[in-house]
């Protein structure tokens, strides 16, 4: 196996480090620190951070591509790899993408959703539903169908319900040696919701993820889940696929805006004169162009390019990971207007308070200023702006790839998944399934992003430490 | 007129805080009358403006009355469902606050706002409505008031909301008027005209007026009852001449004794040690007993109940069961001294400073007008000595002081340290000489970055002006600059927001001391704290004076301060300095008509004063008044005033005034005196 490091792979790992140590720096300053409790206490908070771990946890194994090493190499010889690059993902979830039917067939279907003409062994030739070669081939009576699915789904939520006890109980334990109490006693602390963390709702969470996943996934091992597309791909595998392109859209565009925002908002703000009128004059440009036609400009010269040089793109992931890299770039470029103006109003705000004059007064250099004083007083709102943007992103992914200048048509995206599904709805009978499917998971992904980014916005708002200090302070 | 208006009585309000239940009010008593002004005084936190929000059942959603009644006349205001105290609230109880420029809608004019409340509480529509809007505003002594019933806020000056806000209480023609702090945000001379308004509405009208308060001076200008509040509790009722004459309670006694003023002159002032206590738990015994020098083993477990003194004069203290305290200690005893003029050299010598702002307007940015901040000043400063800068908002006064620091470049004139001329200097120059002179802000809150630890607070300075020694060194210096501004050496690893608003102006001095400054510009560094705070600074200031021989350019309003702490002082209006001179000459014989207007607006407590009643506000800075600034208000105006600006006339060595009362020279169009 030979590691192939994709540019967006490298930058989600990148983005991983800087999350956990920006987790341990605010874990050793109690003014970091005290906005996460804030959001650890919120119910709708864990709830949906543990959602969107699960998904991360999907596109984190999404992002480590290789060469699988090609069977059947000789013991000593120089191993050989396959020209292709798989993801740590694709080999787990083989038995998904292994299995591609002729073509379309509904969930959880053993026939095929299109008639064929058949041979029959006599010689006669009929025009049917034929079986599907892989859905439900363990099945040898049609009948027997639903009672293998309500048994396998029993199952599941049998299985489920045990890997969550198990797991459950583990952490509680875990917790109890750490605050060194027994577990009863910690069990009920968190049924009183006495606890720091809102644990119940992580469990709960937990739980119902339990029972919706070890079904499908006992499921999926016999049958297509969520049915299979034209070209009889696996949806279920193909949604699964797509998360990793919208967490990538939705955290590496902002990652790559961020310096662009906080710098020049910031100076701006700070420096006011001409670096405010130049700042403000290309901002104000930016935001005179329309927005859909830079990007598709930029994508389609992005595209002339890696058509003109295919010698530099060995693999079509690598071509595919190199438009998406630049489409967080076009998306970056045109979406940190509005964290910039936000940014250059707080500065103009904080220049004039009295610890910066102060600093001033002692003859501390512009920069110094700008990373020691103002930086740390506006990340706040960086914060929150940057978990508010994830979700708006996905969405501009999903319409930018309906409309033909977004991803890759080879990578696997919602938008790409509904752009396909466009026809299939207009086909008769009609296929659902795509357009549900990636309905179905962008809705839960975005739904919880912005739950979560509610709760952290509650959390780091100083609107609701002014109100609580008020409260104290009048006593 | 003896039966109570209002009566509250075990009034008991919780907040629910991030820390637990806040008891806020812990069963308070009172007792209003008609016709009579009842003034709370307290310092902040101690329930003053909860108690007013809780008779108005204005609580904000997290706190809840749990205890006790509130009666106006017959009516339990407590029981009343929400609709009718909509009702009670504009028709019988009015409220005016703090900060008068949030407190009107500035999207409608003021006639609109009037108007609303008339149609709401006495059903007067249209032509009527606007009329009797019309005579509420000449009520309040606003001129032209059929042009300012159509004028939106923005308008309208500071003093001029604060009436509007008042003719919008009497709109509904209430028996009781709460005024929370109604004169905090205004300037001296204004707030002598509020309270002027206030006591002849009262007269005219017999409301009674809940009054709340930090400043004993307005106390004894306007109440006729007065109440002390500490930690959510009433600890002392009096009439306001049994309460200035003998107060009773400890913490009444201390309140006094931390007023600044010229009797205490170089002696440390009065201080009540600790803070407030938290107001989470239940107490036993006085609440007062840790902060109380007098407290015995009784005070901590019994809470001491109400003793009468004389009728109507009750004090909440074991102390007094026994035997009333006496009187109040004697007036002033001595004015201050007159100083010599300090021989040697000026420290800071600056001439003819100008700092004007452009005024810029249209696409290119075009200069169309000046805002003349500071407009010619001079003063000088020795070593060890403190000059007090003293003028209303808006006089120029802290632009005086950031200019004189480089932090806004003067427009013209000179600054002169030391023999260094810091106008031409830039760059590392500037940066190198910047450890000399340092500056205390006002706020303390805001004066201090919320995300540094102390400890990276104070090195701040040192490591911007490289005189960074060792860690050890540093170190030892640190735990020394809190040592010297008197707090505990543990503060070093903490956050700011974990101190109260006196330990932070701390941290902000000993910030300023630790790169040894020779001068410190004090920019109003206790008119954002409570009198018992203020006392503290004040006398850490002297303090560091005496032992390091600091000079300080003290910016402030405050006159009972200037006469504690300064040598000299400057009085300022609209960016001049209009009459200069020491301590004793200027505040016992001042000469301008303006720094005579200023002295008497300030309400005293030994009251007495002749009054001299300043009329309009302090005009702008933009297009000030042809001839001298101050003719427009001043009462002793004459034909030449309106023509030309009067020269510096010369009294004595140390006292000059710029008014032609005194000289006959003035300046002409470049500013030369002739």
């Amino acid at each position: 196996m030979k590691l192939v490091p994709l540019w967006t792979d490298v930058l989600v790992w990148l983005l991983v480090a800087v999350l956990a140590g920006y987790a341990w720096y605010a874990h050793r300053r109690p003014h970091l620190a005290a906005p996460w409790r804030r959001v650890s206490r919120s119910n709708a908070g864990m709830a949906s951070l543990v959602v969107i771990g699960l998904f991360a946890a999907v596109g984190l194994t999404d992002s480590i591509h290789y060469h699988p090493l090609l069977p059947g190499t000789q013991a000593g010889a120089p191993p050989v790899y396959s020209v292709e690059a798989r993801s740590l993902l694709d080999d787990l979830l083989t038995p998904l993408w292994s299995r591609s039917e002729k073509t379309y067939s509904a969930p959880l279907a053993i026939r095929s959703y299109s008639r064929e003409t058949v041979e029959l062994p006599g010689g006669e030739v009929r025009r049917e539903f034929p079986r599907l070669r892989y859905g439900g081939r363990h099945v040898a009576d049609e009948r027997e169908r639903d009672r293998d699915v309500v048994l396998t789904v029993l199952q599941g939520l049998a299985w489920g319900a045990m890997a969550w006890a198990t797991l459950a109980a583990v952490w509680v334990t875990v917790l109890a040696r750490l605050r060194r109490v027994t577990v009863q006693t910690m069990a009920r602390r968190i049924l009183r919701r006495e606890t720091q963390v809102a644990w119940i709702a992580v469990f709960v969470t937990l739980l119902v993820a339990a029972l919706i996943v070890t079904p499908v996934a006992l499921l999926a091992g016999g049958y297509h889940v969520f049915g299979t597309d034209k070209v009889g791909q696996d949806v279920l595998y193909l949604a699964l696929k797509s998360v990793r392109t919208a967490l990538v859209i939705g955290t590496l565009t902002t990652l790559i805006m961020l310096p662009f925002a906080v710098l020049l908002g910031i100076a701006a703000g700070y420096l006011r004169g001409w670096v405010d009128d130049v700042i403000q004059y290309v901002y104000t440009t930016l935001n005179s162009i329309p927005g859909v036609l830079l990007i598709a400009a930029a994508v389609l010269m992005m595209q002339v390019y890696i058509d003109s040089h295919p010698e530099r793109f060995p693999t079509a992931v690598e071509r595919a990971d190199l438009r998406l890299l630049f489409l967080c770039m076009i998306l970056g470029v045109t979406t940190w207007t509005g964290l910039a103006r936000l940014l250059r109003g707080e500065a103009l705000k904080l220049r004039e308070l009295e610890y910066i004059q102060a600093a001033r007064a002692f003859g501390v250099r512009d920069t110094r200023i700008i990373t020691r004083h103002i930086l740390p007083n506006v990340m706040h709102i960086v914060l929150i702006s940057l978990v508010m943007d994830f979700s708006f992103l996905v969405l501009t992914e999903a319409v930018l790839s309906y409309i033909g200048v977004g991803v890759d048509p080879t990578m696997n995206s919602f938008g790409t998944l509904i752009n396909n599904a466009r026809l299939e709805m207009a086909r008769d009978p009609i296929v659902w399934w795509t357009l549900a499917a990636a309905f179905g998971f962008m809705f839960v992904l975005v739904l919880s992003a912005n739950l979560f980014a509610d709760a952290v916005r509650d959390a780091f708002d100083p609107r609701v430490r002014v109100g609580q200090a008020a409260a104290e302070g009048a006593g | 007129m003896t039966e109570a208006l209002l009566k509250v009585d075990g009034l008991r309000t919780w907040l629910e805080g991030s820390a637990g239940v806040v008891r806020a009010l812990d069963g308070v008593d009172l007792e209003i009358r008609r016709g009579e002004t009842f003034a709370i005084v307290g310092e902040s936190g101690c329930g003053k403006s909860i108690t007013a929000l809780s008779v108005a059942r204005l609580l904000p959603e997290t706190g809840r009355v749990v205890d006790g009644s509130v009666r106006l006349g017959d009516m339990d205001l407590l029981a009343l469902p929400e609709a009718a105290m909509r009702n009670v609230r504009g028709e019988r109880i009015a409220m005016i606050f703090q900060e008068p420029a949030t407190s009107l809608n500035p999207v409608l004019t003021v006639g609109m706002q009037i108007g609303e409340v008339l149609e709401r509480h006495i059903g007067l529509r249209g032509a009527a409505a606007r009329r009797r809007a019309g005579e509420l505003l000449d009520a309040v002594g606003i001129a032209e008031s059929a042009r300012r019933l159509d004028e939106y806020p923005f308008q309208l000056s500071g003093g001029m909301k604060q009436r509007v806000m008042i003719a919008l209480a009497l709109a509904g023609e209430p028996d009781l008027l709460i005024a929370d702090e109604p004169t905090t945000a205004l300037d001296v001379t204004i707030q002598a005209q509020v309270l002027d308004l206030l006591r002849d509405l009262q007269a005219r009208t017999g409301m009674a007026i809940l009054l709340i308060t930090h400043d004993l001076g307005i106390v004894a200008d306007m109440a006729h009852q007065v109440a002390v509040m500490y930690a959510g509790q009433i600890v002392e009722v009096a009439t306001r001449d049994a309460f200035f004459a003998s107060a009773q309670h400890p913490y009444s006694r201390k309140l006094f004794a931390a007023l600044p003023g010229g009797r205490h002159r170089g002696a440390a002032l009065a201080v009540i040690p600790g803070q407030v206590p938290p107001l989470t738990g239940e107490f036993r015994g006085c609440r007062f007993a840790g902060r109380c020098e007098h407290a015995f083993e009784r005070c901590r477990t019994e809470e001491p109940g109400w003793t009468a003194i004389s009728d109507g004069h009750r004090v909440r203290c074991h102390l007094r069961e026994t035997e009333p305290a006496g009187p109040l200690g004697e007036g002033r005893s001595a004015t201050s001294q007159a100083l010599a003029p300090a021989a040697g050299a000026a420290l800071l010598d600056v001439q003819d400073l100008k700092v004007h702002f452009p005024i810029r307007r249209g696409l290119l940015k075009r200069t169309v007008g000046l805002v003349r901040a500071v407009d010619g000043v001079s003063l000088e400063i020795r070593a060890g000595r403190t000059l007090a800068l003293v003028g209303e908002s808006g006089c120029g006064k802290t632009t005086v002081g950031k200019s004189l620091l480089q932090l806004i470049r003067p427009t013209e004139g000179n600054v002169t340290f030391d023999g260094i001329e810091l106008t031409e200097l830039q760059g590392n120059a500037l940066r190198r000489r910047r450890s000399d002179f340092q500056i205390v802000f006002q706020d303390p809150y805001a004066s201090l970055n919320p995300r540094m630890r102390v400890a990276d607070i104070l090195a701040e300075g040192r490591s911007a002006l490289g005189v960074l020694g060792t860690p050890e060194q540093e170190s030892r210096r640190i735990d020394e600059l809190l040592n010297q501004v008197g707090l505990d050496p543990s503060a070093r690893d903490r956050y700011p927001h974990e101190f109260s608003g006196g330990q932070r102006q701390r941290i902000a001095i000993a910030r300023a001391l630790a790169v040894n400054p020779r001068l410190i510009v004090c920019d109003e560094p206790t008119s954002a704290l409570d009198v018992s705070v203020q006392a503290q600074i004040l006398n850490l200031l002297l303090r560091l004076q005496q032992e390091m021989g600091l000079a300080y350019l003290f910016i402030t309003h405050n006159l009972a301060v200037v006469e504690y702490l300064a040598d000299e002082v400057a009085v300022m209006y609209l960016g001049r300095i209009v009459e200069h001179g020491t301590v004793a000459e200027v505040l016992d014989a001042p000469r301008h008509p303006y720094t005579h207007a200023l002295l008497s607006a300030i309400p005293t407590i030994e009251g007495g004063r002749e009054r001299i009643r300043l009329q309009g506000e302090l005009p702008s800075p933009v297009s000030p008044p042809v001839g001298c600034h101050f003719h427009p208000r001043c009462p002793d105006v004459q034909a030449r005033c309106r023509a030309a600006y009067p020269a510096r006339t010369q009294l004595s060595a140390t006292h000059s005034v710029r008014c032609f009362l005194f000289g006959d020279a003035y300046e002409d169009e470049e500013g030369r005196a002739t």
